[in-house]
């Protein structure tokens, strides 16, 4: 029966094909977007997750995001070293300024300063030149996606230089950075560094990074730090999902992607709903003579299973090499840089794709089932 | 004409009713209908459209269940069978010959023709085997890979027709099996299944409004608003029998 099943499906290969193709292009646009809105958002999280050698992060308590950390005096690392329970805080700058590059053209740029001794915070891949270099005067990294916005099509050149804030510095490295949510160009410095770079302020410091005493639970250390110094500690991905959050709930992203997503959810069951229904419609007669000949419903209901099966997992696994082919391709474009097909979207969309052709199968199974074997006679 | 004994015969109908909805929607398509079919020989269903012989077949064939009535076929009595068995029943015992063939437009003659032996659980290879030796007989040997649009409507009927007997029922039900087929095609058709008729465990039941055919029937039933109203038993002597060849005709 399965032989037979499979013959009437891909017998009609116009159908067969425009069945498959609508799922192949639900599955694209479904994955595509979830991968994308997935990129994008953890983007606005990104200078969390690299930096890899703190667990807490601590700074003002009411800071709702990374991007928006208001500084905090020095005397706050004291208090924060003086914890129990923290084995070691240093202090980190996050912010925006402005580069100027030598010919006039000027870009804006995220800046990252990282404590001078220890080196907390600093990337982990160089694309050229060693992390030690960082510690050389007026020395900054910038990453592989933001050198090649600043200097288009230009190989990397160690030495060059441009200003910040109207301060000379020198590129030393160029390192490998996770996209942030603006797409600006990274920059690494030393804090010193900073305090050279932006002398009017007061205080440069908007948050802390610290490391918990081994063996200690992150969160119990988090609340004796909040305790002592009525800052806000957080653990690494604490602080990822407080951020991303933030993005969720006060942007239109979530409601722009979802949408699209929706649609694509849409627009696939619709159309494969309705090939298929059709599909089932036509073969009505056939399916009312298969069943006077003596097929059962419960066949009947396995043969519309395994069409459906077919389908759904030729148009599945079309639609997610084609998304794994699209992000191939714009991973190379700084802009998606980091954007790819991940196994959640994966999932989430083979869920969705699930409950379209079940769906879909519902209305064809409903058909069927109370189809009357004498029809054949009409 | 109702046989004093039941036994031995294909089909006994007796007091068989159908009625269709309830209240004022409804509507009386049987009234009481008494019939034998018996084997070895060709019966005829004839009349008016709308008098009742489809519903009749369908209930003889298992596809409808009567409102009233008793039913043999091929001594069960199948109004009173279970879903499944009469599944089952229809599966082993009865051969359908639709108006339309109903062929699966996107299998192969041969294919179509081996259907009843798959849904029986026959191996592909078996299925083909008897298929092909089937289709042979009817004349479609050269034929038999050829999709049901690519054949003519009377050699699509005699797909229809090996598809039927493939299985080798005892009762062949036919629902207009000519009324789509020009003259040549149709004497054609109902040679082959006056011959299938021939065999004495065998019994074919043909609705027709046909008149070109009634010589080829063993049994004429007469029927008019739900009633059989007269049985003609034709002389046999006078009818055209089973010597044409069939395999001549392609």
């Amino acid at each position: 029966m399965n032989w037979l099943a499979l013959r009437m499906l891909t017998g009609d290969r116009s159908k067969y094909l425009s069945l498959i193709l609508s799922i192949t292009f639900a599955t694209l646009l479904m994955t595509q977007q979830v991968s994308i809105f997935m990129g994008i958002v953890t983007r606005s999280a990104s200078q969390i997750v690299d930096v890899r050698d703190a667990e807490l992060w601590i700074m003002d308590n009411k800071v709702r995001y990374i991007d928006e950390a208001p500084y905090l005096p020095t005397s706050d690392l004291q208090r924060v070293r003086s914890v129990p329970g923290v084995e070691w805080a240093v202090r980190f700058h996050k912010s925006n300024m402005t580069a100027r590059l030598s010919d006039g053209n000027f870009r804006n740029i995220v800046i990252m300063g990282i404590d001078d001794s220890t080196m907390v915070g600093a990337p982990r891949r160089m694309v050229s030149g060693n992390l030690v270099d960082l510690n050389l005067p007026n020395a900054v990294f910038i990453d592989k996606a933001g050198y090649e916005y600043m200097w288009p099509g230009e190989p990397f050149r160690l030495g060059r230089e441009f200003q910040i804030n109207d301060r000379r510095v020198v590129l030393a490295g160029v390192c490998k950075a996770s996209a942030p949510f603006t797409t600006l160009p990274v920059v690494y410095t030393r804090f010193g560094e900073i305090e050279r770079l932006l002398p009017a302020n007061r205080n440069l410091m908007n948050f802390i990074l610290a490391k918990p005493t081994s063996g200690l639970d992150p969160l119990d250390v988090c609340h004796a730090i909040e305790e002592r110094s009525g800052l806000m500690a957080l653990t690494q991905d604490g602080f990822f999902w407080k951020t991303i959050n933030y993005f969720l709930g006060s942007t239109g992203i979530p409601i722009n992607f979802g949408i699209t997503i929706a649609l694509g959810f849409i627009v696939g069951a619709a159309v494969a709903g309705q090939t298929f229904y059709l599909f089932t419609l036509e073969n009505l007669k056939q399916f009312g003579a298969l069943k006077a000949m003596g097929v059962t419903n419960i066949r009947l209901i396995g043969m519309i299973l395994l069409q459906a099966s077919v389908v759904s997992g030729m148009g599945y696994g079309l639609g997610m090499g084609m998304t794994a082919i699209f992000f191939t391709f714009t991973n190379r474009i700084a802009p998606m840089a980091g954007i790819h097909l991940t196994t959640i979207a994966a999932s989430g969309v083979g869920i969705a794709v699930l409950a379209i052709i079940l769906l879909t199968s519902l209305f064809s199974l409903r058909k069927v089932l109370f189809l009357e074997p004498a029809v054949v006679f009409r | 004409m109702i046989a004093k004994t039941t036994e031995g015969l294909a089909v006994v109908c007796r007091q068989i009713s159908k009625e269709f909805g309830s209240g004022e929607t409804k509507t009386v398509a049987l009234r009481g209908v008494d019939l034998d079919v018996f084997p070895g020989q060709m019966t005829l269903l004839v009349g008016q459209s709308g008098c009742g012989k489809t519903t009749l077949i369908s209930i003889i064939a298992g596809l409808l269940n009567a409102t009233s009535g008793s039913l043999s076929v091929l001594g069960e009595d199948i109004i009173g069978m279970s879903g499944t068995r009469l599944v089952q029943f229809r599966q082993k015992n009865i051969g359908f010959v639709f108006q339309q063939y109903n062929l699966l437009p996107t299998l192969t003659a041969i294919e179509n023709a081996a259907v009843p032996l798959i849904i029986a659980g026959k191996s592909r290879r078996q299925a083909f085997e008897a298929a092909k030796a089937i289709l042979s007989s009817v004349g479609l040997a050269s034929r038999m890979h050829l999709l049901p649009n690519q054949l003519s409507g009377g050699q699509q009927q005699r797909v229809a027709i090996a598809r039927a007997l493939v299985h080798e029922p005892r009762l062949l039900v036919c629902d207009e099996p000519t009324a789509a087929l020009d003259a040549q095609s149709g004497q054609t058709v109902m040679e082959l299944l006056r011959r299938v008729a021939l065999q004495p465990d065998r019994a074919v039941i043909v609705v027709t409004h046909d008149n070109r055919v009634f010589s080829f029937g063993d049994r004429i039933v007469h029927m008019d608003d739900g009633v059989v109203t007269n049985v003609e038993v034709p002389d046999r002597t006078t009818q055209p029998d089973s010597k044409v060849v069939l395999a001549s005709h392609t």
